[in-house]
């Protein structure tokens, strides 16, 4: 450990992951640490014996669920977007010949009391019990209208300027109803509360043309899904850092973030042995979360929010998803009287995540109260029974600086957004700051097959 | 009619044993006298003939040096086919260190997994610490195929590997075993090959400048 290093990597999270290994790609010396004994921080995925270990451990994980090695079961619930930011960062690194991904089989959107299949066809749209006969004309406008956009093409604006009218007048433009609304808001642009709706709707169109982007690209659902689950991103990702030269040290305790007199960063300590190198990059938990203040007193993660996340094991398929293997469903927060939705998201053995017939389901939202288990309930009500329920309720650390001062680069915690996108927004963020340039995919060299 | 399959192999063992330079060996008939540790090339392919005339295609996956602070991630094991586990022959440690590797495959592996106990460094034979009839009796004793190789002058190597390919279950129709990590996935129902399609989809897609 007396080398000394380009950077130094805390956390083998999916962020700090494809950080290091695109530091590494490009030419960076960056040793990686991590105190856990297996990779992905709080992007993990854990095997029966490890989700046991984390949440109940005075108790053994029951002989029924089968073998221990079956199960990766994702400490958060979030899919690929089939033509996001992470797919193409996936596709540009090559790292997808380590991976396998299968698509999530249904997206589902709860109205009125019962979820009905977020229409991925005109076929389905027309048969669809999500709007009566005159509102599917008016939303057909107003999709024909978003497709049709082109910035250059003012006669496809139809009086709209994107970058100053607000969603909220483009809906009464196409007189769309409130369900509709809430439809395209929650269940394609997929904001979790309405505050977009006052905002200048540019930032929606870009969702809703993402979201329906990435249904066209394979269909059933917007959504793609690596197998073995969540937890071999960020193992890919550390592998194209290794094989960039990348150094790995599991299992290590990171007690102290060395500073000079000006606050820079030195090194971090790991018991005896202390480390150097020009940068720190690293997820929150290393940097003070949870805590007053960090090493040398300074607040450098502040908790902008909490989210409560409900990972429940199931012995069958939800009730009212054509028995889908994997599925998303929302919960507008309108329908339920809140002012974030509640998700449900669905994975199953057809993904390696865990033994035939069990299902895992994570119900998660935004905490609004004092008693976030119960924020859940209209989501776990959807589920049918329950066979064991694991609760966490993890706050949302933001950075208070950039890092370019000192040099300590501190990533942000998973948000409630059902997707990576903010999570490859944050990669930008820390990659310009660190790297002191935008971060521009190269194709990377694919090894000669021989 | 010949049939090709595909199986996925991982290197193991201790650092500086020439787990690369066995796979740089049996791929590209190439030595390096100083080569140090792996960087950028972890991932390499190659064929060997049986006499029936099938073919048997190895996706060779090396440690990338994760090995060295027990950070191998459990993706490097998941669906390998088989394992060549290297020691030196002139390093007794490093076949007690082979010893925990086989025992961390047995647990982390597929049962099914065919593992092969390779002392390299056989011109050095001069310095052997480990004696083939050592190494032989272990390999006996856990079920392992067994052999001593030189990366450097190439003795053994190939029949190292062809001796796996011949223990393969070569039942399964071709290229349709787990270890085609890339090719499996999009011949399975719901699966999705990104890079294919990335190409394929790329000119339709919205602009984003």
């Amino acid at each position: 450990m007396d080398e000394e290093y380009d950077v130094i990597v805390l956390g083998t999270g999916l962020t700090e992951c494809i950080l290091s290994g695109l530091l590494s790609v490009e030419g960076k010396k960056v040793l990686h640490m991590d105190r856990n004994d297996y990779y992905g921080g709080d992007s993990a995925s854990l095997n029966l014996t490890q989700l046991y270990r984390k949440f109940r451990p005075d108790q053994a994980p029951p002989a029924e669920l089968g073998r221990d090695r079956d199960y990766a079961v994702d400490l958060i619930p979030k899919f690929i977007m089939a033509s996001g930011e992470l797919s193409k960062i996936l596709v540009h690194t090559d790292v997808t010949r380590y991976l396998e991904f299968k698509q999530i089989a249904g997206s589902f959107v709860y109205r009125d009391g019962k979820i009905s299949k977020v229409p991925s066809t005109e076929m389905e749209a027309v048969k669809s019990p999500l709007m009566g006969l005159f509102e599917k004309r008016r939303a057909k406008k107003f999709f024909e209208f978003l497709q049709g956009w082109k910035d250059e093409d003012p006669a496809t604006h139809q009086g709209v300027n994107l970058d100053k009218d607000s969603m909220k007048a483009i809906y009464e433009k196409f007189g769309l109803e409130p369900g509709t609304q809430d439809f395209i808001g929650h269940a394609m642009a997929l904001y979790l509360d309405d505050d977009y709706k006052t905002k200048p709707a540019r930032e929606a169109y870009e969702r809703i043309v993402l979201y329906t982007s990435s249904m066209a690209r394979w269909g059933k659902s917007p959504y793609i899904y690596p197998l073995y689950g969540l937890g071999e991103l960020p193992q890919s990702f550390a592998r194209l850092s290794a094989i960039y030269g990348g150094t790995y040290m599991l299992d290590k305790s990171i007690d102290e973030i060395i500073t000079d007199a000006d606050g820079k960063f030195v090194g971090v300590r790991s018991g005896e042995e202390t480390v150097k190198a020009k940068q720190v990059v690293g997820d929150p938990s290393y940097f003070g979360a949870g805590k007053a203040a960090a090493d040398g007193g300074k607040v450098r993660v502040l908790e902008e929010g909490r989210v409560v996340r409900a990972i429940c094991i199931l012995k069958h398929p939800i009730p009212g998803t054509e028995d889908a293997d994997s599925a998303q469903i929302i919960i507008p927060q309108n329908q339920v009287g809140r002012r974030n939705d509640i998700y449900v998201a669905i994975v199953s053995s057809t993904h390696n995540v865990c033994a035939k017939d069990v299902y895992v389901a994570i119900v998660s939202t935004v905490v609004e109260t004092d008693r976030p288990e119960q924020e859940l309930a209209p989501g776990l009500q959807l589920l049918g029974p329950v066979y064991d329920k694991f609760i966490t309720v993890s706050s949302l650390y933001t950075p208070t600086s950039d890092g370019t001062s000192d040099n300590i680069f501190v990533t942000r915690s998973y948000d409630a957004t059902s997707h990576f996108e903010t999570v490859v927004e944050d990669v930008n963020r820390v990659w310009k700051a660190a790297v002191g340039k935008e971060l521009v995919l190269k194709k990377r060299e694919v090894e000669a097959e021989a | 009619m010949s049939k090709q399959f595909q199986f996925k192999l991982v290197l193991l063992g201790e650092s500086a044993v020439g787990k690369s330079s066995l796979v740089l060996r049996f791929v590209k008939d190439q030595f390096d006298d100083y080569r140090e540790s792996t960087i950028g090339a972890a991932f390499l392919t190659q064929t060997v003939s049986l006499d029936d005339g099938t073919t048997v295609k190895f996706e060779i996956w090396d440690t990338a040096g994760q090995e060295r602070y027990k950070s191998l991630a459990p993706m490097y094991y998941r669906n390998a086919n088989c394992a060549v586990v290297v020691y030196d022959i002139t390093q007794t440690a490093s076949l007690e260190k082979a010893r925990s590797w086989i025992r961390e495959l047995q647990r982390q592996a597929d049962p099914s997994i065919v593992i092969a106990l390779c002392g390299n460094k056989s011109d050095l034979s001069a310095r052997r610490q480990v004696s083939q009839e050592e190494a032989k009796k272990y390999a006996d004793e856990e079920g392992l195929m067994w052999g001593e190789t030189s990366a450097k002058s190439g003795e053994g190597v190939a029949d190292i590997f062809t001796a796996i390919a011949k223990k393969l279950p070569l039942t399964a129709p071709p290229s349709a075993r787990g270890g085609a990590a890339r090719p499996g996935a999009s011949g399975k129902p719901g699966g999705v090959d990104l890079n294919k399609q990335a190409n394929a989809a790329g000119a339709n897609e919205p602009c984003n400048c």
